[in-house]
C-alpha cells in the first residue's frame, strides 16, 4: 500500500527521471570501480566526487524547492539546516578518528585537546554510535525547523519576512559557530576524517559508496516529495501557496501544513548536509553564511520551482558552470552568478525546466489563451 | 620632613638677603654656585633653595642635576646644562638660559649627585610643576600626585594651594592633598576623614584606586571602614558611569544603525521593495569618499579637512544614480513579487561587490580622517570620540532632514501618498512610476551618505555592505515597516541593548541573543514595533 502511495504522485516524466538519478548512481560507482585506470570508461575518483558532491546539492535544492515551490516560503536558511546535518555527521566522523590524531587522545578531537578541553561537552555523547548520528541528522534540523516553524506560521509572519527570519537564524547559528567556546571545532570546524562505519573516508571504494549513497538519497527525496505533492495533501499545499487567506477562511488550519512540509524539508536538508561532509572531507561554520543559503534558492529558481525534476537540474547547472567558471575565469564568477539571479528572476520565472514548455507552447494554442484571458 | 623645614629656614634667609629685584640674578648665580660646592648635605639645602625661589631656570637646572647634565665650566667656573650634540656637548648657561658655546667632556666637570640627592631632586621638580604658569602641567602634577601619593609632597602641595587662583586645578590639587595625606603615616584621624570625603566627591578610577590602598593600609579601623565605605559609594559611580558610557557606546552603535537602515525603511516601507543590494549602496558611498580623498591628497593637500563634505553630496549622487538605475532596470518589472525582488537584488549585489573588488582590488582600502573628526574627549567620566560624536550628529541630521523632506516637500506628499494607498494616488494624478524611481533613488543616497559615514569607522573593502545589511532589516523590521520613528527607536534600542549585552555575553553572543530577540520580537509583533494602521497594511 505504501508502494502505492509513493508510486501515486508520480507521472511518467519523474519515474524515468528517478531512474536516470539512480542509473547515474549505480553505473559512476560501477565504472569507477571495475573499469582499469587506463581503459576510456574509467571514471575518474575526483569526478565521482564531484558527481556526489552536485547530488547532494540537489537534494538541498529539491529541500528548498518543497517549500518554496510547492507551498510559497521562500527559506533563505536553509543552509543552516544542511550545515546542522553536516555537523552531525562531522561530529560522528571526529569520534571515529579515535587516538589516531595528532594529540593522540582516544576520546577528545584535537581541537578540544587545543582547546584545553577536560572532558567531552555533553552532546558530543552518543556520536561516536552511526545509528545515534543518523538520528540526529534528521532530528537536529527537524527541532529547529520545528521551533521556528512553529512560532512564524502560527503568528503569521509570511513572505519576505519570514525570508528575512530565516536568514536572521542562519546568520546568528554561523556566529555561533565561529565561536571557540561552541565546542564544535570553532572556526576552523571539522576535519581530517578518517574512518566512515569502518572503512576509509579517502578510500575510492568508499566514495563510490558514497556517491551511490547521494543518489539513493536524492532519488528517495523525489519519490517521497513526489508522492507528497500528489497527495491530497499537496494539493493543500499548493493551495496554501497560491490563496493562503481562502484557504484558512475555508478551514484549512494553514499553520499545520506549512510546518509539516517546512520540517520534512529541514529533514532533508540535513540529509544531504550529512551525506555531503565526508565527500568533502571538512565541514565549518562558513556554511552556515546566508550567502550559500541564497545561492541554494537560486539553482532552484534555474531549474524551476514548483516542479520536482527542475531543482536537480538547476543544481547540477549552476554549479557545473561555477565549478567550471571559478576554474577557468575566477573573475567572472561572481558576475555570472548576480546575471544569473537577475536574468532567472526577470526571464525565466519558471526556470529551464519551465522554459521547455515555454518553447513548446509558444504559438500554440496556450497563446490565444494568454492573450485573451 | 627635615628638608622641608630647613627649606623654610632657608626661605625666610633668602627674604632677608634678598633686597632689590636688581640683586635676583645674582641671587640665582649663588643659589645655583651652592649646588656646585660643599658637601652632599649643604647642596641638598641648595636645591630646597633653588626650587622655593620661583626662577623659571630652576626646574631645567634641576631636571639636568638629576640627570647628570650639569657641569662646571674648568676655565671660567661657569655652571651650564649640556646637551649631546655629536662629540661635543652643547652647553647652556645655567643661570641665563643662553646658549654657552660647545665643549668636550674634558673641558668641563660633572657635578655629582647621589641617590639621596636625586630623591630630593624628584620632589623638588615634582613640586617645582606644582608651580608651573601653565595650568595644564599644573594639573598633571597633581594627578601624577594624586596615582602616587608622596607624603613629602605635602608642604608644596599647600603652598601650591594657597597660590593657586584656577578653580579646577584647586580642586585636583585639594584631591592630591587629600590623597597624600592618606598615604602620609604622621596625618590625623579627623584629617584623614576629611580626605576619604573629598575623594568620594572626586568618584573616579583614580579615587578609586588611592581608596583601596587607604582601606588596605588603614592602620585605624574607624578609617579603615571610613575608607571602605567611601571605596563602595566610588564603585557605585564607577558603574553608573560605566551605564551612562554604555548607554552612549549604543547611541553610536544605534546612529550607524539608523544611517544604514534608514534609507532601507524608504525602499522597503514605501515601495515594499527588499533592496538586497542595498548594503552596495553603503560600500559605493564609503568608495566615492576613497576616490574623494585620493584626489585632494594628489591635487588639493591643504582641502583635505573638507574631504568629507564633498564626498557627501558626490555619495548621495552616485549612491542615488546607481538606484534609480536599479530601479529601472530591474525593480520596476518585479513589482508585486517580493521574493523575486529579495533574488535579484541580490544577484546584483553580488554584481555590485565583484565590479569593486575589479575595479579597487579585494584588499581594504584606506579612508583617512579630517583633523575635526580625529581625538576626543571628557565628559563627566566618559570619553566620546569627535569621530562617533559626528557620526551621531550627522545621524540625526539625516533622520531630521528626511523627515522635513517627507512632511514638507511635495516629492514627500507624493511619497506618502504611494505608500499610503497606490491606487488612489494613482488615480488623483501621482506618477506613481516616477515616485517609485525618486524614493528609490532618495533611499541609495542616503545609503551613499550612509556610506562616507561609515568609511570613518569600517574597514573600506568590497565587502562592507554585507556586514549592515541583516542588521539593518532587522532595525526596519522591529520598528515597524513604513514607518521612520519606528526605524529611529528601532536602531537607537537595538545599539544600546547589544551594547549592554556585551560585557555580559561577549560581542558575538550578545550579537546572537539581539537576532534571537529580534526573531521572537516578529512573532509577537509580526509588523513591527510601530505598525501602520488601517487599509494601507493589506
Amino acid at each position: 500500500m505504501i508502494t502505492r502511495f509513493l508510486l501515486q504522485g508520480m507521472d511518467r516524466n519523474l519515474r524515468l527521471f528517478v531512474l536516470l538519478v539512480l542509473a547515474v548512481g549505480i553505473a559512476l560507482p560501477l565504472l569507477n570501480q571495475i573499469m582499469p585506470p587506463d581503459s576510456p570508461f574509467h571514471v575518474p575518483s575526483w569526478m565521482l566526487q564531484l558527481i556526489g558532491k552536485y547530488l547532494c546539492y540537489a537534494l538541498l535544492a529539491l529541500a528548498v524547492d518543497l517549500v518554496w515551490g510547492f507551498c510559497g516560503i521562500l527559506s533563505l536558511g536553509h543552509g543552516a539546516f544542511f550545515a546542522l546535518g553536516g555537523y552531525c555527521m562531522g561530529m560522528y566522523l571526529m569520534r571515529q578518528i579515535g587516538s589516531r590524531g595528532v594529540y593522540g587522545n582516544p576520546v577528545l578531537p584535537d581541537f578540544m585537546v587545543f582547546l584545553n578541553y577536560k572532558e567531552l561537552p555533553w552532546f558530543w555523547h552518543g556520536f561516536d554510535q552511526f545509528w545515534f548520528a543518523a538520528v540526529m541528522i534528521v532530528l537536529v534540523p527537524s527541532v529547529l525547523a520545528f521551533a521556528l516553524g512553529w512560532f512564524a506560521f502560527r503568528s503569521r509572519v509570511t513572505g519576505v519576512y519570514l525570508s528575512i527570519i530565516t536568514q536572521a537564524m542562519t546568520f546568528a547559528l554561523m556566529l555561533a559557530f565561529f565561536r571557540n567556546d561552541m565546542g564544535l571545532g570553532g572556526n576552523n570546524g571539522m576535519t581530517d576524517f578518517k574512518d566512515i562505519l569502518g572503512v576509509p573516508v579517502q578510500a575510492d571504494g568508499t566514495r563510490a559508496a558514497l556517491c551511490f549513497a547521494s543518489a539513493l538519497a536524492l532519488a528517495i527525496g523525489l519519490v517521497i516529495s513526489a508522492a507528497i505533492v500528489g497527495s491530497r495533501f499537496g494539493k493543500a499545499l499548493t493551495a496554501v501557496r497560491d490563496a493562503e487567506s481562502r484557504m484558512r477562511f475555508l478551514g484549512y488550519r494553514v499553520e499545520g501544513y506549512k510546518l509539516f512540509v517546512f520540517v520534512l524539508s529541514a529533514a532533508m536538508a540535513g540529509v544531504a548536509g550529512a551525506i555531503y561532509v565526508p565527500q568533502v572531507g571538512i565541514i565549518n561554520p562558513g556554511e552556515f553564511s546566508p550567502a550559500n543559503s541564497i545561492e541554494a534558492v537560486i539553482w532552484v529558481a534555474v531549474g524551476g520551482r514548483g516542479t520536482l525534476i527542475g531543482p536537480v537540474i538547476g543544481a547540477f547547472l549552476v554549479n557545473w558552470g561555477k565549478t567550471w567558471l571559478t576554474g577557468a575565469l575566477p573573475e567572472i564568477w561572481l558576475f555570472a552568478l548576480g546575471a544569473l539571479f537577475i536574468a532567472v528572476t526577470l526571464f525565466l520565472p519558471k526556470g529551464v525546466v519551465g522554459l521547455w514548455a515555454q518553447l513548446r507552447a509558444r504559438g500554440g494554442p496556450a497563446r490565444k489563451a494568454r492573450a485573451t484571458a | 620632613m627635615s628638608l622641608l623645614r630647613s627649606l623654610a629656614g632657608l626661605l625666610s634667609a633668602l627674604a632677608s638677603v634678598m633686597i632689590a629685584g636688581t640683586a635676583l640674578a645674582a641671587d640665582l648665580q649663588t643659589l645655583v654656585n651652592n649646588l656646585t660646592t660643599g658637601s652632599f648635605g649643604d647642596r641638598e639645602t641648595a636645591i630646597g633653595a633653588l626650587a622655593a625661589s620661583g626662577e623659571a631656570q630652576a626646574a631645567p637646572i634641576l631636571e639636568a642635576l638629576g640627570a647628570g647634565r650639569l657641569y662646571v665650566r674648568k676655565s671660567d667656573k661657569t655652571v651650564v646644562i649640556t646637551k649631546a650634540d655629536g662629540n661635543q656637548l652643547a652647553l647652556t648657561d645655567a643661570v641665563t638660559g643662553k646658549p654657552a658655546g660647545t665643549a668636550t667632556e674634558g673641558e668641563l666637570d660633572r657635578v655629582r649627585v647621589n641617590n639621596r640627592l636625586r630623591g630630593v631632586i624628584d620632589a623638588a621638580v615634582g613640586s617645582l610643576t606644582l608651580m608651573s604658569p601653565d595650568p595644564r602641567v599644573r594639573r598633571e602634577a597633581a594627578d601624577s600626585l594624586l596615582k602616587r601619593p608622596d607624603p613629602a609632597a605635602l608642604g608644596a602641595l599647600d603652598t601650591a594651594i594657597a597660590a593657586e587662583k584656577d578653580t579646577g586645578v584647586k580642586a585636583a590639587f585639594a584631591e592630591a592633598r587629600a590623597a597624600v595625606i592618606l598615604a602620609s603615616p604622621e596625618a590625623s584621624k579627623p584629617q584623614k576623614l576629611e580626605a576619604l570625603d573629598v575623594l568620594q566627591k572626586r568618584g573616579d578610577r583614580d579615587a578609586l584606586g588611592v581608596l583601596q590602598a587607604a582601606v588596605n593600609n588603614a592602620a585605624d579601623a574607624d578609617v579603615k571602614q571610613a575608607a571602605t565605605a567611601a571605596a563602595a559609594s566610588v564603585r557605585q559611580t564607577l558603574a553608573a558611569w560605566e551605564a551612562v558610557q554604555n548607554v552612549w557606546y549604543g547611541i553610536s552603535l544605534g546612529s550607524v544603525l539608523l544611517l544604514a537602515a534608514i534609507g532601507l525603511a524608504i525602499t522597503f516601507g514605501t515601495m515594499g521593495v527588499i533592496n538586497m543590494a542595498h548594503g552596495e549602496m553603503v560600500m559605493l558611498g564609503a568608495y566615492t569618499t576613497f576616490v574623494v580623498q585620493e584626489v585632494i591628497r594628489t591635487s588639493a593637500p591643504h582641502l583635505f579637512d573638507a574631504s568629507l563634505l564633498i564626498a557627501l553630496p558626490l555619495a548621495f549622487l552616485v549612491a542615488g544614480a546607481v538606484g534609480i538605475a536599479i530601479e529601472r532596470g530591474i525593480i520596476r518589472f518585479l513589482y508585486g513579487r517580493p521574493l523575486e525582488t529579495l533574488l535579484a537584488t541580490w544577484g546584483l549585489s553580488l554584481v555590485l561587490q565583484q565590479a569593486v573588488r575589479s575595479i579597487f582590488g579585494p584588499t581594504n582600502r584606506e579612508v583617512g580622517a579630517p583633523s575635526w573628526m580625529s581625538g576626543a574627549f571628557k565628559l563627566g567620566q566618559i570619553d566620546i570620540t569627535y569621530g562617533r560624536l559626528w557620526i551621531v550628529v550627522f545621524a540625526l541630521a539625516v533622520f531630521a532632514l528626511l523627515i522635513l523632506l517627507l512632511r514638507k516637500t511635495p516629492l514627500g506628499l507624493y511619497m506618502r501618498a504611494v505608500t499610503q494607498n497606490r491606487p488612489m494616488a494613482s488615480a488623483m494624478g501621482i506618477r506613481t512610476p516616477r515616485v517609485d524611481a525618486l524614493t528609490f533613488g532618495l533611499g541609495s543616497g542616503i545609503a551613499g551618505l550612509a556610506g562616507v559615514a561609515l568609511s570613518q569607522i569600517d574597514n573600506v573593502s568590497p565587502n562592507l555592505g554585507q556586514g549592515y545589511i541583516i542588521d539593518s532589516f532587522m532595525v526596519v523590521v522591529f520598528g515597524g515597516v513604513g514607518n521612520l520613528f519606528g526605524t529611529l527607536v528601532g536602531a537607537l534600542s537595538l545599539g544600546i541593548v547589544n551594547k549592554f549585552l556585551e560585557p555580559y555575553a561577549g560581542a558575538v553572543l550578545g550579537k546572537i541573543l539581539v537576532l534571537v530577540f529580534i526573531i521572537l520580537f516578529i512573532q509577537r509583533r509580526p509588523r513591527g514595533l510601530f505598525a501602520l494602521k488601517g487599509r494601507s497594511v493589506e
